[in-house]
């Protein structure tokens, strides 16, 4: 009976308790209720920003423990879960990879949005290269230089980039031009090598010089210099099946040095040629970069080619004649950050000299290009070059030319070149050319190295 | 001739003689931009070192991949990336030629931000370049709301402990101190901006939104037709109806765009033309997350009274 009135009573005070305190007590639950709807609220961003990684990085069905190649459009992303893995080496396999879809040199691109239902496709673009031409090109017989036609798609160049796995990523650039298709690049690069080394094997377009580098969407005129065409093979350049080394060398402070060493196979166009499998050549590299100011900064390079040429031996046979390229370039860019988007200076100077070996007697041949671009609105370049070079199989045959490019973007994607050149060739010909080329870019490409 | 043999043995003397990355007692950081770092100095003090690649004054969506940014990277232990895609057109490449496993995309020491913050403007349906460089992913601007501020900053000091487990709880702790002095100060930022409260404002390009919705602007229109598409004289004069017809008062422009267009919409219509900075580094004197806040409210206050 006791415990019974004493129940009673309690739970009489009870409400009463309640009572008083709810009055006070109002203001502090509001304000639980609302941490509580901002503690969701955090919550929801959180599995939103989760939910965005894992569609970046799409990990496929299985093998579940396999790295997944490339996701599409999307930023990369490591997966939110804790990564175990300290030590600097152990990337994770399980880790989702992503793709590097870059963009951005002259021609940048995004990706698709649809990122999950292309989770697996490499980056795939095209690049289309049209090129109109007017004058009398006037072309000597011994003379290198290919005279574009009056109307031409001179080059579509699809690419198709990703990452391989953890350890490498793969490009591919394959160049149809109106009739034939050519391998213009296609190789891995592995970018998780001990000791800051990165290599690649694979097909690719050697690091002799800057132009050699240089896919066509990319160069700053419409055609090459003529010491291009002359002494490194032209269009194509040295760009032939091989591996590749290079590494960041220890310099002083604020000096950027790179060393670049690649053995091929030694076919590339007119300048190497191998009639066995020990005629491989070699290219080697050696790149400086310092930053003057932050808006200007200087790039030099010194590049050494080795390989066997085309010379015959007076029976039509193929001799063991060499040939040896060797090379400096010289690049100056300005481009004030404030203002980057609307002003820039590029001046650019390759001095290549070669030394031929054939019968009946060597050839010693050298010739430069300098140029200057200068950017003068968001949307407009106006550049100029000169060039001047000998022959590597007449080394006293000289030509010397001129060329002043005016080019409009009409958006990131696409962009109008007009060029007019003037050509004086050995043989005492002129030639008056005018160019107008179209190149537009679908897709997502790469973006190419500074 | 090189042969295979001494090619190989080459790389391993190579290997040997240049020892791979000293285990460094402080971690070396590198960020795409200047918010990044500075959130990163905030929950990381001086048990880090970090450095940005893009200047606060610069545009982030057009940095040159220069080689010296490769001497940052190669010592990185982490690379901090707003994401988004906002880097696409220069990082890319410069995580390929780092040489550096530690940052490649996928690995432990690769850090996309954009996973912690609340993304707007995430497009529906098809994107196509008719719509100019929209981002896919949503808008990267997301740096300019002190919530995301706050939120980036747990992640990174989340993943630092994780790169560096002894100094966790530092990390920790000196996150919880963030986590306080950013609430203080968006009381006093809110504060000072309830009386603007839906006022109308035009920006150059779309790096807004974020601020806008956490401080309760209306951004009604933007100088570029679309995104990352230089101003159109038919574009231009749509605008200045549209800001007339919407009493809009103040135009903001990132301090990477030319003045000339921003400038005669406002002498039409009367407007003020201010140059906000959506950067830490804009200026000078905005060296931390919290000066790019003061600054830019400061900014504001001006221009609608």
């Amino acid at each position: 009976m006791k415990k019974a009135v004493i129940a009673v009573t309690v739970l009489c005070w009870v409400p009463l308790w309640g009572q008083q305190a709810n009055a006070p007590d109002l203001a502090a639950q509001n304000t639980a209720l609302e941490q509580r709807v901002r503690d969701l609220e955090e919550r929801l961003i959180a599995v939103e920003g989760k939910i965005r990684m894992l569609q970046s990085t799409q990990a496929p069905a299985q093998p579940a423990a396999e790295a997944q190649p490339a996701a599409s459009a999307a930023e990369p992303v490591p997966p939110a879960q804790p990564q175990v893995p300290v030590e600097p080496a152990a990337t994770s396999p399980i880790q989702g990879q992503s793709p590097v879809v870059n963009t951005g040199g002259n021609l940048p691109n995004y990706g698709g949005a649809s990122s999950a239902a292309k989770a697996l496709n490499p980056d795939i673009s095209v690049i289309g290269d049209f090129i109109g031409a007017a004058g009398n090109s006037n072309v000597p017989p011994l003379a290198t230089q290919q005279p574009f036609p009056s109307l031409q798609m001179h080059e579509s160049e699809l690419g198709a980039q990703a990452i391989i796995d953890p350890y490498a990523r793969g490009d591919f650039f394959i160049s149809f031009g109106e009739e034939g298709v050519n391998l213009e690049e296609g190789y891995i690069t592995f970018t998780a090598l001990p000791a800051g080394f990165v290599a690649k094997v694979g097909k690719m377009r050697s690091a002799f010089g800057k132009v050699n580098m240089m896919h066509n969407h990319v160069l700053p005129w419409v055609d090459r210099p003529l010491v291009t065409t002359n002494l490194v093979g032209g269009e194509d350049g040295i760009d032939d099946a091989g591996f590749s080394l290079e590494r960041i060398l220890p310099a002083p402070k604020g000096i950027f040095l790179e060393a670049t060493g690649q053995v091929f196979r030694g076919d590339s166009g007119d300048v190497f040629r191998a009639e066995s499998r020990s005629d491989v050549s070699t290219v080697d590299h050696l790149r400086g970069y310092k930053d003057i100011t932050e808006s200007t900064n200087l790039d030099l390079g010194f590049s050494y080619a080795r390989g066997h040429n085309d010379a015959t031996l007076s029976d039509g046979s193929f001799g063991e004649f060499v040939t040896q390229l060797f090379g400096i370039d010289a690049t100056v860019r300005w481009k004030p950050l404030r203002r980057s988007i609307y002003h820039s200076f590029v001046g650019r100077g390759e001095f290549i000299w070669s030394q031929r070996e054939q019968l009946p007697s060597d050839q010693h041949a050298f010739g430069f290009y300098t140029s200057g671009d200068y950017q003068f609105g968001r949307r407009w370049f106006a550049g100029a070059r000169f060039d001047y070079s000998d022959r590597s199989r007449y080394g006293n045959l000289t030509d010397k030319g001129v060329a002043a490019t005016l080019t409009y973007w009409p958006s990131e994607f696409s962009q109008v070149r007009g060029e007019y050149r003037f050509t004086h060739y050995a043989e005492n010909r002129d030639s008056h050319e005018v160019f107008m080329q179209l190149i537009f870019s679908l897709g997502a490409h790469g973006a190419h190295p500074f | 001739m090189l042969t295979t043999k001494q090619f190989v043995l080459g790389v391993i003397a190579a290997a040997l003689l240049l020892p791979p990355w000293a285990a460094a007692k402080k971690l070396s950081i590198v960020t795409a931009t200047t918010d990044m770092a500075a959130l990163t100095q905030e929950v990381g003090g001086d048990r880090i070192s970090v450095d940005a690649i893009a200047k606060g004054y610069q545009d982030p969506h057009f940095v040159e991949a220069k080689p010296s940014f490769l001497l940052k990277l190669r010592q990185a232990d982490l690379l901090i990336v707003v994401g988004l895609q906002l880097e696409i057109g220069w990082l890319p490449p410069l995580i390929t030629q780092s040489g550096n496993p530690r940052i490649q995309v996928g690995a432990a020491g690769y850090l996309d931000a954009s996973q912690f913050a609340e993304i707007l403007e995430i497009p529906q349906g098809v994107v196509t370049r008719a719509m100019g460089d929209v981002h896919p992913l949503g808008n990267p601007h997301y740096w300019l709301d002190p919530d995301n501020g706050r939120r980036v900053a747990k992640g990174i000091a989340a993943k630092l402990g994780e790169l560096d487990p002894p100094d966790s709880s530092y990390f920790q702790e000196r996150f919880q101190d963030f986590d306080k002095r950013v609430s203080a100060a968006e009381q006093k930022w809110d504060a000072e901006m309830a009386p603007y409260r839906g006022r109308k404002v035009v920006t150059y390009h779309n790096s807004f939104t974020n601020f806008a919705k956490h401080f309760h602007l209306d951004v009604i229109g933007y100088v570029e037709p679309r995104p990352g598409i230089p101003p159109t004289p038919s574009h231009t004069l749509d605008l200045i109806g549209l800001m007339k017809r919407e009493n809009c008062k103040l135009v903001l422009v990132e301090p990477y765009f030319d003045l000339k267009t921003p400038n005669s919409i406002g002498s039409a219509t009367g407007a003020k033309v201010l140059v906000y900075l959506p950067s830490v580094g804009g200026e000078k004197q905005v060296t931390n997350y919290f000066e790019l806040f003061d600054y830019d409210i400061d900014l504001l206050k001006k221009g609608f009274q």
